[in-house]
């Protein structure tokens, strides 16, 4: 029983941990984005506006991905644990 | 009506108006110290459930995020009440400036993003973008911010689905499943699924940000209580309970996370909203119905 247990919290931090590899993803998505933002302001600083606030809209676009992923990973260490837990238990008392 | 702002009566209500704004704050920061458990300390916990209403079906929870929004919403009426107090057509008030300065800048954000069409947006916009921005700041003051709680937001992501649906639907229903098949027919379901895809990744967006701020923001206020509690746990006395590193560096994450991550996502919120709900309607199409209906009519 205490095994089970023991599995089951450490899978869930590993799953947690996998799933925030996303967050590679929008960091180089971000990066490529803003370096093209600082160009395009080198290149014209009178649409220093514009550009920065097209930026941020799509920063925070891609930034999407990046965050279902910290969803999942705060799902698995706050909620999944219990959960499973308990369906454990559960199934333990029924055998 | 002739309007003496050194009048008493005008002070009084100007009086009244700021203390219903700071109220709620105090009255939410009391309900906080009262009903929070002391031994706690920090962690990171979900919006705790002051009492639940007894329902026919499910029972209806009251918890923290509904009475802080709740704070936030008079916060904003009463903020609103005050700025727009003792409008003239020659002003004579600074906070005329700040009332019209907003409406001017929230009318030409609406007008460039999504047309002219669109103009009456624009109360909406920035009520959504001030409840945004109102509630992520309210952790300022140590309390719960409700957009960090999933039920909120998509609450108002919801809304802006039936916003988009209602305008796509606008050139006809027909017109709007047709809008399924756009580049192929195959297509059709991937089309069906990004339509629910909106609201959901507008809603995880909002609250996956203020979220992980708050998860931050716990974690290092963590580490940093451990540390100087390592450093200087072995000193006798009081000297051991000094939170040596939990003073000041916290508050450094917190501008970024709480004042510009707060207000940017209330303004990505407002602008998602605007450019969806702008590029859902077909404003030629909707013309040339028209024009069609009133043509039939004449014949």
């Amino acid at each position: 029983m205490e095994l089970a247990i023991g599995i089951i919290l450490g899978c869930c931090a590993l799953g947690a941990g996998m799933a925030m590899i996303a967050g590679i993803g929008p960091g180089i998505g971000e990066g490529n984005a803003v370096a093209s933002a600082c160009e395009a302001i080198a290149r014209q600083p009178e649409s220093k506006g514009s550009v920065t606030t097209t930026m941020l809209m799509g920063c925070a676009i891609a930034e999407t991905t990046g965050l279902y992923a910290l969803v999942i990973a705060i799902l698995l260490i706050f909620v999944a644990p219990s959960l499973l837990i308990d369906i454990l238990v559960d199934t333990m008392k029924s055998l | 009506m002739k309007l003496n702002k050194t009048s008493l009566k005008f002070k009084i209500i100007d009086v009244f108006y700021i203390t219903m704004m700071i109220l709620p704050i105090v009255f939410g920061i009391v309900l906080q110290v009262l009903t929070k458990p002391m031994s706690e300390g920090i962690a990171i916990t979900g919006a705790r459930v002051y009492f639940t209403i007894p329902m026919p079906v499910q029972d209806f929870p009251v918890t923290e995020s509904q009475v802080n929004s709740a704070i936030v919403l008079i916060v904003i009426f009463f903020f609103c009440l005050f700025i727009t107090h003792g409008m003239t057509k020659k002003i004579d008030l600074k906070r005329q400036h700040i009332a019209e300065l907003i409406v001017e800048k929230v009318d030409s954000l609406v007008k460039e993003n999504m047309g002219e069409y669109f103009k009456g947006f624009a109360p909406f916009i920035i009520a959504i973008l001030a409840l945004s921005a109102f509630s992520s700041l309210l952790t300022l003051f140590g309390l719960y911010p409700p957009t960090s709680d999933i039920n909120i937001v998509g609450g108002w992501a919801v809304l802006v689905f039936f916003l988009i649906t209602y305008y796509k639907m606008k050139c006809g229903p027909l017109n709007y499943l047709k809008g399924f098949t756009e580049p192929v027919a195959l297509l059709a379901p991937i089309n069906f699924i990004s339509e629910f895809a909106t609201p959901i990744s507008m809603a995880f967006r909002h609250y996956g940000n203020v979220l992980s701020g708050t998860v931050i923001s716990v974690l290092l206020g963590s580490a940093l209580a451990g540390l100087s509690s390592m450093l200087l746990g072995s000193l006798p006395g009081f000297l051991a309970d000094i939170p040596l590193f939990q003073m000041g560096i916290p508050a450094v994450l917190s501008i970024y996370f709480d004042v510009f991550s707060g207000c940017l996502q209330a303004f990505i919120f407002a602008m998602l909203t605007m450019m969806y709900v702008g590029g859902a309607f077909d404003l030629e199409t909707y013309k040339q119905k028209k024009a069609q209906k009133s043509a039939k009519n004449k014949q």
